[in-house]
């Protein structure tokens, strides 16, 4: 089992990296579920496999990161019929560049936090932290709203990981995030992904700067 | 009996999506403000009281914060009453732009305002931080829809930023939250998220956990509160949304998010720890002062001006507390002030859009001639704001400036007086000329409706008179909320 979990984590890591360097929309929301399950996958592990709500809610995150969120993406990017290529602000070579640097950091971070139970897998901390700079990274460096909800939901990802490691100390928080994390990602932020296509005939935020100001008065005039 | 003040709002609130007629929704939205109200002033002399299981209590330091709420809540469904019967439903002109634009349903605002009443009320109850986050978040999801009730592309960009900035730093939260968790994990196998029990066994909670903790909320928290640099979100917001939705957010919401920093300070004070979290606390209010006065200079939009100001007060407030002492104390009163104020200028800020047609201060002159009333208290609230005698932020201020000379920080105090001296040029220079000299002839002139002026005429009478006497039973509220948090008086 031990040796399953290395290599769950291990995989996390490199949807890390596919995500960081990924062009094409679809499959990186694709990617994104692959690890949402995979976390899922560590949970219903941690939880000991047996018939319990731990093990019941350890599958139903599975679901829900792993088929519905990714589902429901796609269909929105059919539906809306926006460009299927990621657009970066970054270029993906930077982008990668960026991952290394996050992944040193997140082993540094790490090892600065002894957890309290010897137990659990060394690179479950490091991993999670690594998952949640990486999703940040994609909400800041890619142009369109719904990169960046992908974004918002690699970062979950990443504290839902980190979650796992405590999950003895507080399960019931750790839940909930990941329901909390349900609502906003579809409904309100699907809502607004929505409205934004309808309204601006595209989900560009880059062309969402009417609104802004600089320093000492020199708001951009208004067209 | 303190729950009913969290579903009392929440289930009016999921009764306005599904009331027909706008009669009964205006009864509804006030009924439920004056019910709420009333609960508070009932459960006030209660303090210690405790409802599901102790996850639900009220301390002085909620019930400083809840008394604000319930009161701006009030003034803004007034308010509401009439604004909602001027903007209606119909299809009309956007005045900047000239685009063609409708509202958001009646019925989906009323209840998401009171959806929004009943997620502060949770906030400034729980008692367990798991829960506080939760309240905090759905916090941001009521307000989403408020901000988008003018439905076109500027409020759009202003809800998408709003969401997608608040979302990131709620999960911020969350990882300090469980940071939290493996910091109390080490004080006994019956660890819990529970406010009592962390206080209880503070002493046993793990500094090299607890510490990084605190540095995540106070960014997750700071980014909803609208400290800089991670205020982004908030000028759109506040200058986008209704006004007295702007408010609310202003005068209530940003405290909110202020609590749920301040209970993480009074963790760490039990913790004996609270040196740790003095300077971070000074830095960020320090940088807040800065950049919100550096965007006030000239800044041609008076809805922003007002949302700088916030970023700058909150910059006040996060001064105070790392100062501590009686600086703590100040910054606490000072929360108070600038909610009764900031709400009023709001408030006002949506007569006179409604008066002239327009955001920017420079088209915006002889505000006494158009509208005699939101003119003079525009003024007023704008001497209330920038501190200065008779009204209440005068003392608050100065109990903070005083606050920080006791405990040696002259270079910080005179950091602090620069700043808000530049503030105030900044802001008289914008908001004065708006109400003096002659009216635009494109101004709607008439009798302004009597809820447009009576909520913010109230808030201003009570911000003069919290600056001229200072009542027995409040001054007792501070000190005790104060010394929740380690200030000695």
């Amino acid at each position: 089992m031990r040796s399953l979990v290395v290599a769950i984590l291990a995989t996390v890591l490199v949807t890390d990296f596919r995500l960081l360097g990924g062009s094409r929309l679809a499959a990186m929301i694709r990617i994104a579920g692959v690890q949402g399950a995979l976390l899922g996958a560590l949970a219903a592990i941690a939880a000991g496999l047996r018939a319990d709500t731990a093990t019941a809610l350890a599958l139903a995150t599975m679901t829900v990161k792993g088929l519905l969120l990714p589902r429901l993406m796609l269909r929105a990017i059919r539906r809306v019929e926006i460009r299927r290529e990621v657009e970066p602000l970054l270029g993906y070579s930077a982008s990668l560049g960026f991952g290394v640097l996050a992944l040193a950091v997140a082993g540094w971070l790490a090892a600065g936090l002894p957890l309290p139970r010897s137990d659990t897998p060394a690179l479950l901390v490091p991993a999670s932290l690594f998952t949640g700079l990486a999703g940040l990274f994609l909400v800041v460096a890619r142009r369109m709203a719904i990169t960046q909800v992908l974004g918002y939901l690699v970062f979950e990802n990443g504290i839902y990981g980190f979650g796992l490691a405590i999950a003895h100390e507080e399960p019931w928080l750790v839940q909930l995030g990941v329901l909390l994390d349900l609502f906003v990602a579809v409904f309100v932020m699907g809502i607004t992904v929505f409205h934004i296509q309808t309204d601006f005939e595209h989900i560009d935020v880059e062309r969402l700067v009417a609104l802004r100001d600089d320093a000492g008065g020199r708001r951009r005039e208004l067209p | 009996m303190i729950d009913a003040l969290v579903w009392i709002p929440a289930s009016a609130g999921c009764l306005a999506f599904v009331l027909p007629g706008r009669r009964s929704r205006e009864a509804l939205l006030l009924g439920t403000a004056l019910a709420h109200a009333a609960g508070v002033a009932i459960a006030a002399p209660a303090l210690g009281a405790r409802a599901w299981g102790g996850w639900l209590g009220l301390d002085a330091l909620g019930l400083l914060f809840l008394g604000v709420t319930s009161a701006l809540f009030a003034a803004a469904a007034v308010y509401a009453v009439g604004y909602l019967r001027r903007e209606g439903a119909a299809v009309r002109a956007d005045f900047e732009e000239g685009f063609a634009f409708s509202n958001e349903p009646e019925a989906a605002f009323v209840g998401c305002l009171l959806l929004f009443l009943a997620s502060m009320t949770l906030v400034t109850l729980a008692r367990h931080q798991g829960l506080l986050w939760v309240a905090v978040e759905a916090t941001t999801l009521a307000t989403a829809p408020l901000i988008y009730f003018h439905r076109h592309h500027r409020s759009l960009e202003a809800t998408w930023k709003y969401l997608l900035v608040c979302s990131v730093g709620i999960g911020l939260a969350l990882l300090g939250n469980l940071f939290l968790a493996v910091s109390a994990a080490a004080s006994g196998p019956t660890s819990s998220l529970l406010l009592d029990d962390l206080l209880a066994n503070a002493s046993q909670l793990r500094r090299e956990w607890l510490e990084p903790a605190f540095l995540l909320v106070l960014v997750g928290y700071g980014t909803k509160m609208g400290l800089a640099p991670m205020h982004t979100w908030l000028p759109d917001a506040h200058s986008e949304a209704p006004s007295l939705v702007s408010a609310l957010l202003s005068g209530a919401l940003l405290n909110c998010a202020f609590l749920g920093i301040l209970r993480f300070v009074q963790l760490l004070g039990a913790a004996g720890d609270v040196t740790f979290a003095a300077g971070p606390l000074v830095a960020f209010g320090l940088v807040s002062m800065a950049l919100a006065a550096l965007f006030l200079v000239r800044q041609p939009d008076y809805k922003r001006m007002l949302a700088y100001s916030s970023v700058e007060h909150m910059g006040i407030l996060a001064l105070g507390v790392g100062i501590g002492g009686g600086a703590l104390r100040g910054a606490l009163f000072h929360a108070v002030n600038h909610s009764l104020a900031k709400a009023m200028l709001f408030l006002l800020a949506g007569n006179l859009l409604a008066r002239f047609f327009t955001k920017r201060s420079a088209d915006v002159q002889g505000a006494l001639v158009v509208a005699p009333v939101s003119g003079a208290l525009w003024i007023a609230g704008f001497f209330a704001i920038v501190g200065s005698p008779p009204f209440a932020p005068f003392l608050s201020e100065l109990s903070i400036l005083r606050g920080a000379l006791a405990a040696g920080r002259s270079g910080v105090a005179a950091l602090y007086l620069a700043l808000l001296a530049l503030v105030f040029v900044a802001m008289s220079a914008l908001a004065l000329p708006m109400a003096l000299g002659p009216a635009p002839a494109a101004a709607r002139r008439g009798r302004e409706p009597w809820s447009a002026i009576v909520p913010p005429a109230l808030l201003g009478a009570a911000v003069l008179a919290l600056g001229l006497w200072l009542p027995a039973p409040f001054a007792s509220l501070l000190d005790r909320a104060a010394a929740l948090l380690g200030a000695t008086p």
